[in-house]
């Protein structure tokens, strides 16, 4: 199945090489990874998608607990949590049904940022289902690209992990 | 900078070899009273370090340029990664500026070193030096320990900086785990109480953690017999009647069985190989199973685990030795005598005949009544050691386990040697082998380093002979060595001694001329060419399932 995992890594170089070559060489999966700063610009979050059993998802976090540079690693996959992905579709589109994707795109939520003779790009945010049953609407008109950010979450509440460990000078990283 | 903080660090030798981008280093060494040993090759400076690391517990610290002289470090530092021995290793690089133009002997050490280190640096800034220096040592030789390798380039060899050695670490990512959990320990307590047939099977982490005495103390208060992997020889005395010896592939007949019919094993600092374990859902299939390791993702990497201890050996044990009651198991041992008597004898030295090889590694056992330091080449050789030296004290063995390193031997034996100045020194090694390093006879003539080279010639690479001979119908590809060199001559080459043996009436005679003789030695023992290493559990076969050697 897929598990989520924010993982809180010092903003050093060669964090994401060790992460990205701990997978590769022990022949785990990523799906997506997600990285950037956090409020304290020394530590960055990264959010991986993993695709594991659960024996091999206790490997995967116990390994990367080994590296360094690596500060806490916390499973979201069963916690109540906030997940996002951005994507943004580039689709065939032209004067008759511009307006007719414009109502999909309406019904979803999501944005066209960008309109030319022959296409539009529309920004979306969601979670994987909506981005998908959007994304199979769509190739209707043909997808000419693609590109997404990667997962994205964040625990619902007031609590940072599940003991509320990690801060920083009194304040929450995560 | 560097020399500063290694003398802070209280390493009294540096194995390593100059060049280009380590001239600067080099400089300072020349005045500073820490002893260099250069070796002919830096892969041997990185085995001699090693070797200097396993029998000394202190870490070893190896010196190399940018470039090549990097890149011949690697198969050493992987070496010791695989067998978690703590190492600090520091290359030169480029001048920061060059970095990433494909400058002249550039090589991107620290991106070909990530996955065969615990951890690596590459310095940006000399303000970081002294605290990288002081985290690397913290890191190689804390928790399981391992190599950490930094790099430093050329313009921060030359900047001047304030040294300022810090006194404590703060790495807030890495925090290991030392103390086991009472709770567990608790269970395993239980376990132990409970068990009939127990088995302590122990890895190198009981080395590492000088906890010998330790696990003396439970296998004889549990009566409960000891195996060891080939990394934990030296944790437990090999003639103690509770010791069953190695384990795995080529491990004893009774420890194998043992193991597969025990209802508890208690593996200890050890990682359950692949070599050890064979078919993995069939071992140990009948037994309760209690796994104490400072790594705690090695509990449950290969087998379930009934009662896991994260922790520190020494410091699990004293907890677990608090509580454990003194327990008999006539039956057991009784059982284990019988499959001792069931087995076959290892081999049969005729006084006329063919000179055997595990015959000569006995008599290197005899002769040096098992207190000698030994280091092991890979191979057939490395296997009859482990089967007829019987280690009595801790630290007595460095060989390369996890990754198999042929040309390991040699230059490890020669830090071994320089570690441990006032011991003999054994280096067991195949003629196959030995050549994979044998420039460093150079070495051991110039610094006078009294190694005793004890070549098991057989003219083959033995034991990928041994495998095309089982599995592949003795289709012999590329194995034979020929007549090779005459080992007696490259050594008197070196200005090094060199002996032969050719009968067994020969090889005590060699061996006490060996020992008698104030400097280094290479001894060539002409055995049987097609002797194989027996037992032996054919890969992928569940270790109670052995080829025994008297089927033939």
């Amino acid at each position: 199945m897929k598990y989520v995992l924010a993982v809180l890594v010092e903003n050093k170089p060669g964090v994401l090489v060790r992460v990205a070559g701990l997978f590769a060489r022990r022949g785990f999966n990523i799906e997506s990874l997600a990285v950037g700063k956090t409020v304290d610009p020394a530590i960055s979050r990264m959010t991986i998608e993993v695709e594991a059993d659960e024996k091999t998802l206790e490997q995967v976090v116990k390994q990367l607990n080994k590296l360094i540079n690596i500060l806490r690693i916390s499973n979201l996959t069963h916690e109540p949590s906030v997940n996002r992905e951005l994507v943004m579709i580039k689709v065939k589109a032209n004067a008759t049904n511009r307006a007719e994707i414009q109502q999909i795109v309406e019904t979803f939520r999501a944005k066209i940022v960008d309109v030319s003779l022959h296409s539009v790009i529309i920004e979306i945010t969601g979670n994987e289902e909506k981005l998908e049953a959007i994304l199979l609407l769509l190739s209707h008109y043909g997808i000419l690209e693609t590109v997404r950010t990667g997962k994205i979450a964040l625990l619902r509440g007031s609590k940072v992990t599940k003991n509320g460990e990690v801060k920083e000078n009194g304040k929450d990283v995560l | 900078m560097v020399i500063e903080a290694l003398k802070k660090e209280n390493v009294d030798v540096i194995f390593g070899y100059p060049g280009g981008a380590v001239l600067n280093l080099y400089d300072r060494l020349y005045d500073a009273d820490i002893r260099h040993v250069l070796t002919r090759h830096e892969q041997a400076a990185v085995h001699a370090a090693d070797g200097y690391a396993r029998v000394t517990g202190r870490p070893g610290v190896v010196f190399a340029t940018s470039g090549p002289g990097a890149t011949n470090l690697v198969t050493g530092i992987a070496t010791a990664y695989m067998d978690s021995v703590p190492l600090v290793l520091i290359t030169g690089q480029v001048s920061s500026p060059l970095i990433g133009t494909d400058a002249f002997q550039e090589a991107d050490i620290f991106g070909i070193t990530l996955p065969i280190t615990k951890h690596n640096y590459l310095v940006t800034e000399i303000a970081d030096l002294p605290r990288i220096m002081k985290e690397a040592f913290y890191l190689a030789t804390s928790g399981r320990c391992g190599p950490v390798l930094i790099d430093l380039p050329k313009d921060i060899q030359q900047a001047e900086g304030e040294f300022r050695y810090p006194k404590t670490v703060q790495i807030p990512g890495y925090n290991p785990t030392y103390d086991g959990h009472l709770g567990q320990i608790n269970r395993a307590i239980k376990a132990l109480a409970r068990a009939k047939k127990p088995v302590l099977y122990v890895g190198g982490g009981v080395v590492s953690s000088g906890a010998d005495q330790l696990l003396l103390e439970l296998a004889e208060r549990t009566e409960a017999p000891v195996t060891t992997t080939l990394m934990g020889l030296s944790a437990f005395p090999g003639c103690h009647p509770l010791a069953l010896g190695m384990l795995g592939m080529h491990g004893t007949y009774w420890a194998n069985i043992a193991v597969n019919e025990a209802d508890l094993l208690v593996a200890i600092g050890a990682r359950f190989d692949d070599r050890v374990t064979g078919k993995l859902n069939r071992f140990a299939q009948g037994a309760k199973i209690v796994h104490i390791d400072i790594d705690p993702a090695e509990i449950g990497k290969n087998v379930r685990v009934d009662v896991p201890i994260v922790g520190d050996v020494k410091r699990v044990l004293t907890e677990l030795l608090k509580k454990t009651e003194a327990k008999q198991h006539p039956d057991w041992l009784a059982r284990i005598e019988e499959l001792k008597n069931c087995a076959p004898r290892g081999y049969c030295q005729e006084p006329d005949g063919e000179l055997l090889p595990q015959f000569v590694i006995e008599s290197i056992y005899r002769e040096t009544k098992g207190e000698a330091v030994i280091t092991t080449e890979v191979g057939q050789h490395q296997m009859w050691t482990a089967q007829y030296y019987k280690f009595k004290n801790l630290r007595s063995l460095a060989s390369s386990g996890g990754l198999g390193t042929m040309g390991y031997g040699f230059p490890a034996s020669l830090g071994a040697q320089l570690g441990r100045p006032e011991e003999t020194v054994f280096c067991i090694a195949g003629d196959g082998s030995f050549q994979m390093n044998s420039q460093e006879l150079a070495t051991a003539v110039n610094y006078n380093i009294p190694v005793k080279v004890a070549i098991i010639n057989n003219q083959y690479l033995g034991m990928v002979r041994q495998w095309q001979q089982i599995f592949f119908q003795r289709r012999y590809s590329s194995v034979a060595l020929g007549k090779g060199p005459d080992f007696v001559k490259l050594a008197e080459a070196y200005g090094a001694v060199g002996l032969r043996a050719e009968k067994a009436a020969e090889v005590a005679v060699v061996l006490r001329q060996a020992m008698a003789t104030p400097g280094p030695v290479v001894m060539d023992f002409r055995v049987r060419a097609e002797e194989n290493v027996f037992p032996m559990v054919p890969p992928n076969c569940p270790t109670c399932e052995m080829i025994r050697g008297d089927e033939e």
